[in-house]
């Protein structure tokens, strides 16, 4: 099986006052067609800047300092501005965090959700406006049309968010990034997006990649999981083994003191005593030794390699038997 | 949107009554007398000539009838005769005016697009030599007076070339070359002082804009940068820059002033230092209602502006 998305040792480095932080540290994984990836961590992890990266859009101060992302079989870690610029947008699309703050408030909602057809597919104003029209109705947004005029500010923040997949879904990507997609939203608007981006997502076979805190919404939607921390992923797996047998003594951690997934959807991660590091300072051995009640002194030597078992279950540490 | 026109529109007429009060008070607490003035060659004048002046002037009325016979007659577009020529103020402003307003109007496009496009391009290119530049050049602009400048542009032409601008003043349609030549520089000095403030508001803007969120959205689209800047960003960013540009509408007749003066403009500057100097109050009263209601009338524009730019606006 060819994946659609295989990223192999990615670094991302930032240039900070307090000088070069590693944000995100040899990460690898890949996501076939359709399937669903969810990127689980503590805040700080280095799960948006890995997603940014896939799309090139770390800013001024980050770089891809190592590694590589291939997509749809083409090497994408450096292509030009204008090659970055045909895949936005088109082939991948992302859905941010912040619906409240993440549509341009000046322009209205049917001129932003038409924008990318216009650019990518070529459409003409009134056929991007008219397809928008249908996009915002696929979304579930009541009386869609009629609202094409309305600007950002008459809409709630559930249904910002739906306008913000109206816009990602566009282009049909091939791969939808969703960060955080509900954690600004009300309890009970976050299962009704989830449910429609699950949906959206199964009908045009989108590939997505879920960024979430949230343990319920990765038992439910996501086909593998990967765990950061520190800018590393310590451990990946189809979500079914590593709700079953959770490896790692972090994600150990995160689900120790979780009421399992009987709690359904509102199932956070637990909290685990002690402060991440310091993605400037790291220590020299793993990340997580410091907190980990089974540290050894092999831990703090050297950062454990990513081991991969015969069930797809990839695994950083030096095990604690 | 209509309901909001209206809004900006009715408050119009309260103020344009505070602006009466203020600019008939205003000019006569001033001291001396233009009775005084006018019979200043006169030695022989008696006191009971100058009542009979005062009262062929209407001076000797009590103030306040004084501005309700002023004010009723403003209304109907009658300002009065200037006190010292035999004169209608209105017609002393018809002539006037267009001078002023091209003034006005030709340093404000200097002043707006120099700003904006300095402004977005100082942003863009953040902490360059080039933004470098041309922040100093903006605050250069802004620091040194214009008065001053304005006399070395005078000055030095004629020095250094043998050039200096033309002294007798041919309106636009008269001549439009000898007319610009002779406006121009002016109005760049008055629009590059001007557009100090707009450059900087607009460059603090633009940066703080590039880094909202959907900013971030907007590039996720795949739109290009160009696009991103002009699409997104710049409407944004204008919302206060607007606002700043009405608030020097004020300024920009106080530049006008002095410029005029400096460079024998036949504007409403001139006419207003001359009538000041001879306390003709009609005309100064005038003067001052025409450009309090230009002001007015400028921040009526600003305000329409701010509510196409700004959808959140147009509702409260
Ligand atoms: N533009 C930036 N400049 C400097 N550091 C950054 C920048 N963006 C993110 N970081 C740092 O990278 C780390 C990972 O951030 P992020 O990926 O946003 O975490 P999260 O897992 O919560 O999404 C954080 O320590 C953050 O401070
Ligand atoms: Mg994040």
């Amino acid at each position: 099986m060819t994946s659609l998305l295989d990223v192999q040792d990615l670094s991302v480095v930032f240039r900070t006052e307090r000088g070069a932080l590693t944000a995100v540290n040899s990460v690898s994984f890949d996501l076939a067609a359709g399937e669903t990836l969810a990127i689980v961590g503590e805040s700080g992890s280095g799960k948006s800047v890995t997603a940014l990266s896939l799309l090139g859009l770390l800013g001024e101060a980050g770089r891809i300092a190592g590694g590589s992302i291939r997509f749809d079989g083409e090497d994408i870690t450096r292509p030009g501005a204008g090659r970055l610029r045909e895949i936005r947008g088109n082939q991948i699309a992302m859905i941010f965090q912040e619906p409240m703050s993440s549509l341009n408030p000046v322009l209205t909602i049917g001129e932003q959700v038409a924008e990318p057809l216009r650019l990518h597919k070529g459409l003409g104003r009134a056929e991007a406006m008219a397809a928008a029209g249908d996009l915002l109705e696929r979304v579930a947004i009541p009386d869609a049309r009629a609202r094409l005029a309305d600007y950002p500010h008459h809409f709630s923040g559930g249904m910002r968010q739906r306008v913000m997949i109206a816009m990602a879904l566009a282009c049909q990507p091939k791969l939808i990034i969703a960060d955080e997609p509900t954690t600004a939203l009300d309890v009970t608007v976050q299962a009704q997006i989830l449910e429609l981006l699950k949906s959206l997502t199964r009908d045009l076979n989108s590939a997505m990649i879920l960024i979430t805190h949230d343990l319920g919404v990765v038992a439910r939607y996501a086909d593998r999981v990967a765990v950061m921390y520190a800018g590393r992923i310590i451990e990946s797996a189809p979500a079914r083994d590593l709700f079953a047998a959770p490896r790692h003594p972090y994600t150990i951690g995160l689900m120790g003191s979780t009421p399992r997934l009987a709690s359904g959807p509102k199932a956070r991660l637990a909290t685990i005593p002690g402060q991440p590091p310091d993605l400037a300072a790291l220590p020299s051995g793993c990340a997580f030794a410091p907190r980990c009640p089974h540290a050894r002194e092999l831990c703090l030597s050297a950062p454990p390699p990513v081991e991969t078992d015969a069930g797809g279950r990839r695994l950083a540490c030096y095990g604690h038997g | 949107m209509r309901d909001y026109v209206l809004r900006r529109i009715a408050v119009l007429p309260p103020t344009l009554f505070f602006a009466s009060l203020l600019v008939f008070f205003s000019i006569r607490l001033i001291p001396g007398d233009v009775i005084d003035l006018m019979l200043a060659q006169n030695d022989v004048a008696s006191s009971a000539d100058r009542e009979s002046l005062r009262a062929a002037l209407g001076l000797d009325r009590p103030i306040w009838e004084q501005y309700f016979v002023w004010a009723g007659k403003a209304l109907t577009g009658d300002l009065g005769s200037s006190l010292w020529q035999n004169a209608p103020v209105s017609s002393l402003l018809l002539q006037r005016l267009p001078v002023t307003l091209e003034l006005g109007f030709l340093a404000l496009v200097v002043s707006v697009t120099v700003g904006i496009a300095i402004g977005v391009f100082s942003a863009v290119r953040q902490d360059t030599a080039a933004d470098y530049v041309l922040r100093s050049f903006s605050l250069l602009m802004l620091s040194i007076p214009g008065f001053w400048l304005g006399t070395l542009v005078m000055v030095f032409p004629s020095v250094w070339w043998r050039w200096s601008p033309e002294l007798e003043f041919s309106p636009f349609f008269a001549d439009p070359l000898g007319n610009l030549g002779h406006i121009l520089p002016p109005a760049i000095l008055l629009g590059l002082a001007l557009s100090a403030v707009t450059m900087r508001m607009t460059r603090t803007m633009m940066l703080e804009v590039m880094r909202q969120d959907y900013i971030r959205t907007a590039r996720a689209k795949g739109l290009k940068e160009g696009a991103v800047i002009f699409g997104h960003a710049l409407r944004n960013s204008l919302i206060p820059v607007v606002t700043v540009i009405g608030l020097q509408a004020p300024l920009m007749f106080g530049g006008a002033v002095i410029l005029e003066q400096i460079f024998a403009l036949p504007g409403m500057g001139s006419l207003l230092l001359e009538a000041v100097f001879q306390r003709d109050y009609p005309i100064v009263s005038g003067v001052f209602l025409v450009v309090g209601l230009s002001v007015l009338v400028i921040n009526l524009i600003v305000d329409l502006a701010y509510g196409y730019l700004d959808p959140r606006v147009r509702r409260s």
